[in-house]
């Protein structure tokens, strides 16, 4: 997709890809994207949680990967695909992480965990049968205050099965 | 609903005049009546309270009201299991009202791990009264005796009838029938319980794994503004002058001094955020302590005790004929330092005016402290203060204050429109207050067979809880001492418990290492409390306890053990720790085990979580958290500059619940993390021979 920043039209504007949408946002590309979402789109459920990249409460995907929208500038953004918490659903239907998370009981307050399911949805994409390691690494720059770690890395194990049966079945 | 309906809190009012049916609609209302403090603090029936109350609904739903408040705790799920198991309904069927202060009995706030013995033990019996009542409409309904009714699933029948059941919805409709909670009244035996007891799911599963559950920092309202506080540079400074001016002039400001307040709002953040900086404050700072100095700056600065620092004062026997009587005599200090709570979602407000009347959505603990800190700032009536408590991203005892939403209301008032404040995370790290520094001394003294005679425990600065000791000793004495702390202190999850227990655990290790005994063997010959020894038993052998005695030579393969109990809040615990220490002296916490007894469990997937969870929080108070400070300004206000527990900080937990249904439900949010420390201090003493007496155990990873 080619940015429409450069389209001379949207002057003032400048169109950002989030959800499979492409909504209008003000030009200024030093904005950061956790600001954007929260504040200019009303995706709330991607929260700021330090806003110096140390926690993980505030991790989108973007083109699939997932970043920090506290570190992200919206230039940075602009011209790729943002998916956030509210986007991994289809209708009714739970992503395999979200529902995860569900059935391992996997958060307390909650705070924690839209980041820790995007960074979790990241890394199956990319991993899809991590070890316990490679889940503690990947997700070592999530924080939980309420120390939810061991039902989130059963989260994760127990996404990771449920991914792959998805997968072999639609073979 | 009616304007009468929106006037008056209905905690204000006396519970017959509440109008539940204009509010709520056509049904059965059932009231616990409140106990208030009565002048001598708590009287026998337990802590005050405002009591509980159930609606059932022409829908054939229940509506439950309850004061406490649902930070993380899973307290929500929790309470809503045993008012369905009460009322015979599914979990899906129960709306729980938590915290709101127009609708919800009064509270005096969500912390001591209350939730469980008293909001639940008062839902249970407000159930139990409900169900007599839907019994009695029934049975008159379906022309039987009461005792042929049998409530199922939310449907009245006849026992062993084929007739058609009765909803509870059929069974209100039209009434407003309003009733109270006999005296006489039982709640079921949990050795009965169908729903609370077994395993559930969190009734707020699916909004918080979809981003749907809107925390208190998520809200917004039409033509809201983002508040900022001007907060002084060091602690104690004073005002000497502000300048508004600067911040004024830009677009869209508002700009406030009222008493100690200065703030501003502004439509966007960053203008907020650059009005708050365009500020001209000059300010007059006070000297404060360094650091190194602490200890002796809070012996040096004794306090009178304040409710909260409650002040305990037990003697029994003569400690000093004891002493002077005793093989062996040692005397320890152990100290814990401030540590940040560190909620996920920092402290926020929203406040808005309707008129004269306020509303303010609260990320708290203490909703009911708020409505009367709001209405004393503000010079208006309780009744026109409307406080609501949203989801909430994590508390830990560190959510009771109310200043920002004294100052999100004047902001809004001035400003005439919403205004939202959230605490960045530096606020967050400086201007929240801190679990307090404590300093303990410990004197004991055992007779030549290695039995404890003597115990001396002195607190300073952390409270009385878990002061008393759980093993049997003649001669005892113990207090604790309230200081003038230079740092904002004040509630932690488990606060003094974590600070008492370690100071015991540690000193009961180095005792029985002295006379070469067993460590568990050593406390469970003391031990006085039979619960707590059986969890002591049971933690043991789960972890594989490997019986011998602890020594300063150590362990040549490097590997420690160490074990340590607790009991808090009607809680028992005890801890096991493994740790590795390796050549370069870094530090391997290898596994946890925790067993817990807390009477009743109630929801057990969510103790499970409260137990493990509360254990990796301990490990960073135990291991690596601090707050350092200097010259009136914490220097690590930043999650890069302050370690909280990772997922590579956490080691496989095991965790062993046991189910005492014949005792009452005790909470499990703070116990658990009281055996955390002196585990692990124990551990490291058996790995390496060396005893460590201060918290945090390792601050750089490694035994000092």
């Amino acid at each position: 997709m080619t940015s429409s920043a450069t389209n001379p039209r949207s002057r003032g504007t400048v169109s950002l890809r989030v959800n499979g949408v492409d909504r209008r946002i003000p030009l200024d590309p030093d904005r950061h994207l956790l600001y954007v979402l929260r504040e200019e789109l009303g995706l709330t459920g991607t929260k700021y949680g330090c806003g110096e990249g140390e926690c993980g409460a505030c991790k989108v995907l973007v083109d699939g990967v997932a970043v920090r929208a506290c570190q992200t500038r919206i230039g940075e953004a602009v011209g790729h695909s943002v998916t956030t918490i509210e986007g991994l659903a289809h209708g009714d239907e739970l992503h395999p992480v979200q529902q995860a998370f569900i059935d391992a009981g996997a958060f307390q307050c909650g705070f924690c965990t839209p980041g820790m399911i995007v960074a979790t949805v990241a890394l199956l994409a990319r991993t899809p049968r991590p070890s316990d390691e490679e889940v503690r690494a990947a997700l070592d720059g999530n924080l939980c205050r309420c120390g939810g770690y061991l039902r989130i890395l059963d989260a994760v194990q127990r996404a990771s099965r449920s991914v792959a049966q998805e997968g072999s079945s639609h073979r | 609903m009616s304007p009468t309906a929106a006037t008056v809190p209905f905690d204000l009012l006396p519970p017959g005049e509440r109008p539940y049916f204009d509010r709520f609609g056509n049904g059965v209302v059932v009231v616990l009546p409140a106990q208030r403090p009565g002048p001598s603090g708590w009287g026998a029936g337990g802590p005050p309270h405002g009591g509980a109350w159930i609606h059932v609904g022409e829908d054939g739903r229940a509506r439950a009201f309850t004061g406490k408040v649902e930070v993380g705790q899973g307290t929500r799920t929790a309470l809503s299991l045993v008012v369905a198991e009460e009322l015979r309904l599914p979990l899906s069927a129960v709306d729980l009202t938590m915290g709101d202060t127009d609708v919800c009995p009064w509270d005096m706030g969500t912390f001591g791990s209350r939730s469980m013995p008293d909001a639940a033990q008062h839902l249970r019996l407000t159930g139990t009264a409900t169900r007599s009542v839907l019994i009695g409409l029934a049975a008159r309904r379906l022309g039987v005796a009461p005792a042929e009714v049998e409530l199922v699933g939310g449907e009245a029948k006849v026992r062993g009838a084929a007739r058609l059941p009765v909803g509870y919805g059929e069974l209100v409709k039209g009434l407003r029938r309003l009733e109270f909670v006999p005296a006489e009244t039982r709640a079921s035996p949990p050795s009965e319980w169908t729903q609370a007891g077994h395993p559930a799911g969190d009734v707020t599963a699916r909004a918080v794994v979809t981003g749907s559950r809107e925390y208190t920092s998520d809200l917004h309202l039409p033509g809201m503004l983002h508040g900022k506080i001007l907060f002084p540079p060091t602690y104690g400074a004073k005002l000497r002058s502000v300048d508004l001016g600067p911040a004024k002039a830009l677009t869209g400001v508002v700009a406030l001094h009222e008493g100690d307040l200065v703030a501003v709002a502004a439509p966007l953040l960053p203008t907020a955020i650059a009005a708050l900086r365009a500020i001209r404050a000059e300010w007059e700072p006070t000297p404060q302590p360094s650091e190194r100095e602490i200890v002796d700056y809070l012996r040096n600065h004794p306090a009178e005790g304040e409710d909260f620092w409650d002040v305990v004062h037990h003697e029994a026997g003569d400690v000093e004929a004891a002493r002077a009587a005793a093989a062996v005599t040692l005397s320890e200090t152990y100290i814990t330092a401030y540590i940040a709570h560190a909620p996920l979602e920092t402290h926020a407000v929203l406040a808005s005016w309707d008129g004269d009347r306020l509303t303010v959505r609260l990320g708290t603990q203490t909703p009911f402290r708020a409505r009367d800190a709001l209405s004393d700032a503000l010079e208006i009536p309780p009744a026109r203060v409307h406080v609501i408590v949203p989801p909430t991203g994590s508390g830990f005892g560190g959510k009771h204050a109310s200043e920002l939403a004294v100052a999100a209301a004047r902001l809004s008032k001035a400003a005439g429109r919403p205004v939202r404040i959230a605490y960045s995370r530096e606020e967050e790290f400086t201007q929240a207050y801190f679990r307090p520094l404590a300093v303990v001394d410990v004197r004991s003294a055992a007779t030549s067979d290695g039995t404890l005679a003597a115990w001396e425990f002195h607190v300073l600065n952390a409270g009385s809880a878990a002061a008393r000791i759980p093993y049997r000793v003649p001669n005892q004495k113990i207090d604790n001492q309230p200081t003038d702390s230079p740092l904002a202190q004040a509630s932690y999850r488990a606060l003094a418990a974590t600070a008492n227990n370690f100071a015991r655990e540690s000193h009961i290790d180095e005792v029985a290492a002295r006379f070469g005994v067993d460590p568990v063997d050593f406390r469970l010959r003391h031990l006085a409390d039979d619960r707590l020894a059986d969890v002591l038993r049971a933690t043991a052998s789960k972890a594989g306890w490997e019986a011998r005695p602890s020594s300063t030579a150590g362990r040549t393969d490097r590997h420690g053990r160490g074990i340590a109990v607790g009991l808090e809040k009607g809680g028992r615990v005890a801890t096991f720790a493994e740790v590795r220490v390796d050549e370069d002296r870094r530090l391997e916490v290898v596994r946890l085990v925790t067993g817990y007894e807390c009477g009743a469990i109630v929801h057990p997937s969510n103790l499970r979580s409260q137990v493990e969870g509360g254990a990796v929080m301990a490990l960073g108070g135990a291991l690596f958290e601090a707050i350092h400070f200097d010259g009136g300004r914490v220097v690590n206000p930043r999650f890069s500059e302050y370690r909280v527990p990772r997922f590579r900080d956490t080691p496989p937990i095991e965790v062993l619940l046991l189910d005492r249904k014949d005792l009452p439900s005790q909470g499990g949010g703070e116990t658990p993390l009281i055996a955390v420390a002196p585990a692990i201090a124990n551990a490291i003493f058996d790995a390496t021979g060396r005893r460590l007496r201060s918290l945090p155990l390792t601050p750089d990873g490694t035994v000092p």
